[in-house]
């Protein structure tokens, strides 16, 4: 896993929050502190992402966050040409790709494909994290990004 | 499943209507009175005073709510007032499912389906939503740029086409025959506007692997049919379009946020094909005439895979432009335009269209229609689709 200091997107996109009710906000923590983490149930140890309040397989209220590698496997990808926000109407085309995680029981998070953004993306490449913190909302945060690992 | 827990047979659709269909914003008027016309040319059109309309259903958070209408209309005796939850097209077929639970339940005579919409008044689909804050499920996808539902449902599509070969060929023959159906439609938005190979090869890209005109229209208007039972049915203005089983519902943990379904490259339709061709008593093979939702291109491919229609693997030699075109392919396919090309009016377009090859009144008719069939709302959770046919098919 790496840092990124350099935004892929433009700024004024939605920035990351928890639920109302709170849920997933050890998630924002943790990026926050470069880490990536993934909800696991205490009871059965099974994964679940996004997170939710009961552990689906066996029921369980007793729910943790684990870090993980941040290494994973690009499972779909989109490239974007067309800009649905006012913020992209300088940012595309970007790269959107959809990662499974082995070592989280193969569950899947979004993010950009760091680097050329009209690069070949190969379903079933190797990825790895890289933490973008950015500043441009009212606080702090930090996106989870890919990169492809060489 | 016992002979009285079924539909089958037991209510028809027996009045359309619906208003001129606009470009999104171009409706001179608002969308409440749209809903208003809509409703009353079907009641018209099955011969009834619309204050006989007891029961209105509707779905996707329609802002237009039954005791609104109700009193708007003058309708004497409310007795059902319903909203398929869920959002996109995926409860078109569903308001019509919960229309005809009410009829065979006794609660209402006659019930109305509708939707309307006015983009203009109300807002914009295809837009990413302009707020600061992107929270809870939202937070894993929109700070990423992944904020529409063509980006959204792109990634579902892009993972079947990887798992099966298919190739953009068979998103371009979904496109083309909504394109050339709609050419005989005058209520159609892009009737007049033919669409070659070559100006959607050369069509800007959304997001790949769509390109412009796999991406659905977004529209003004407003839609609404009539459900009643068989008893009525028989003796009123129009020929019945039986109902011969309707499926609502989602696979497994299909609402998984962040991507997560376990079944990714779904439309979410494998666990209610089998329900709708069994209480409906026939299969794929039986199929005359098919309106499939089309949010975007690829929803109708898993869709029609998913209802049997081809393997998954063979798409690239079943999804050609002349298979699905009217009268004589092998499976004519959104046989009005579609949301493509007719009316993005939420899908509720394709229920009337399969209305109109029941009684032989569509603009791109097939001959001797029997079992007209639509699916709704591709890849959204719930989705829902319909049987209708010209024969009852149980004993009167």
């Amino acid at each position: 896993m790496s840092a990124e200091t350099r935004s892929y997107l433009p700024e004024g996109l939605p920035r990351p929050a928890p639920a109302v009710d709170g849920l997933g906000a050890e998630f924002w923590e943790a990026a926050k502190r470069h880490e990536l983490v993934v909800q696991q149930c205490r009871a059965c140890d099974g994964f679940q992402w996004g997170p939710e309040w009961i552990c689906h397989q066996c029921h369980s209220y007793d729910l943790g966050y684990t870090k993980v590698s941040g290494r994973g496997i690009i499972y779909s990808w989109e490239r974007v040409w067309h800009p649905v926000h006012p913020a992209l109407r300088e940012g595309t085309p970007y790269i959107v790709v959809l990662v499974e995680l082995p070592d989280a029981g193969n569950v899947r998070m979004a993010g950009n494909l760091l680097g050329d953004r009209t690069q070949d993306v190969v379903i079933g490449a190797e990825v790895e994290a890289v933490f973008e913190d950015r500043d441009d909302g009212d606080e702090p945060y930090t996106l989870v990004q890919w990169r492809v690992v060489e | 499943m016992t002979e009285d827990a079924t539909m089958r047979g037991k209510t028809a659709i027996v009045g359309i209507g619906e208003t001129t269909y606009y470009k999104r914003g171009q409706s001179p008027d608002p969308e409440f009175k749209l809903v208003l016309d809509a409703i009353q040319l079907a009641a018209d059109d099955a011969g009834i005073d619309v204050r006989e309309i007891d029961g209105f259903a509707a779905y996707s958070n329609d802002r237009n709510d039954p005791p609104r209408l109700a009193t708007a209309l003058g309708t004497r005796d409310l007795t059902f007032s319903n909203m398929f939850w869920g959002g996109g097209g995926g409860g078109g077929s569903g308001a019509v499912a919960n229309a005809i639970a009410a009829v065979v339940a006794g609660y209402s005579k006659y019930v109305v389906v509708y939707r309307g919409l006015a983009q203009g008044q109300f807002g914009r689909f295809g837009q990413g939503a302009q707020i600061p804050l992107a929270p809870g499920a939202m937070a894993f996808t929109a700070p990423y740029g992944l904020l529409s539902p063509a980006q959204s449902f792109a990634m579902r599509i892009r993972r079947f086409m990887y798992e099966h070969g298919a190739e953009q060929s068979a998103l371009r023959a979904i496109s083309m025959a909504s394109y050339r159906h709609a050419q005989s439609n005058p209520r159609a938005v892009m009737y007049g506007r033919e669409l070659t190979e070559e100006m959607y090869d050369n069509s800007r890209m959304i997001v790949e692997p769509f390109h412009l005109f796999d991406c659905c229209q977004e529209n003004d208007g407003a839609a609404a049919l009539i459900v009643t039972s068989a008893e009525r049915a028989k003796d009123m203005k129009q020929k019945p379009a039986w109902v011969l089983s309707a499926a609502q519902g989602s696979d497994y943990r299909q609402a998984a946020t962040a991507h997560n379904a376990p079944d990714y490259a779904t439309s979410n339709f494998k666990t209610l094909a089998p329900r709708l061709y069994g209480m409906a008593g026939v299969g794929p093979e039986d199929v005359d005439v098919l309106q499939s939702y089309e949010n975007f291109t690829g929803g109708v491919l898993m869709s029609m895979v998913e209802h049997g229609f081809c393997e998954p693997d063979e798409v690239n030699d079943f999804f050609t432009l002349e298979n699905f075109s009217a009268p004589d392919g092998k499976l004519p396919l959104n046989t009005s335009g579609g949301n493509l090309a007719e009316c993005y009016m939420h899908g509720l377009e394709l229920v009337h269209e399969a209305v109109r090859q029941v009684r032989g009144e569509s603009t791109c008719q097939v001959p001797d229609v029997n079992v007209s069939m639509v699916t709704s709302g591709p890849m959204v959770q719930p989705v829902s689709n319909l049987i209708l046919a010209a024969d009852r098919g149980v004993d009167a």
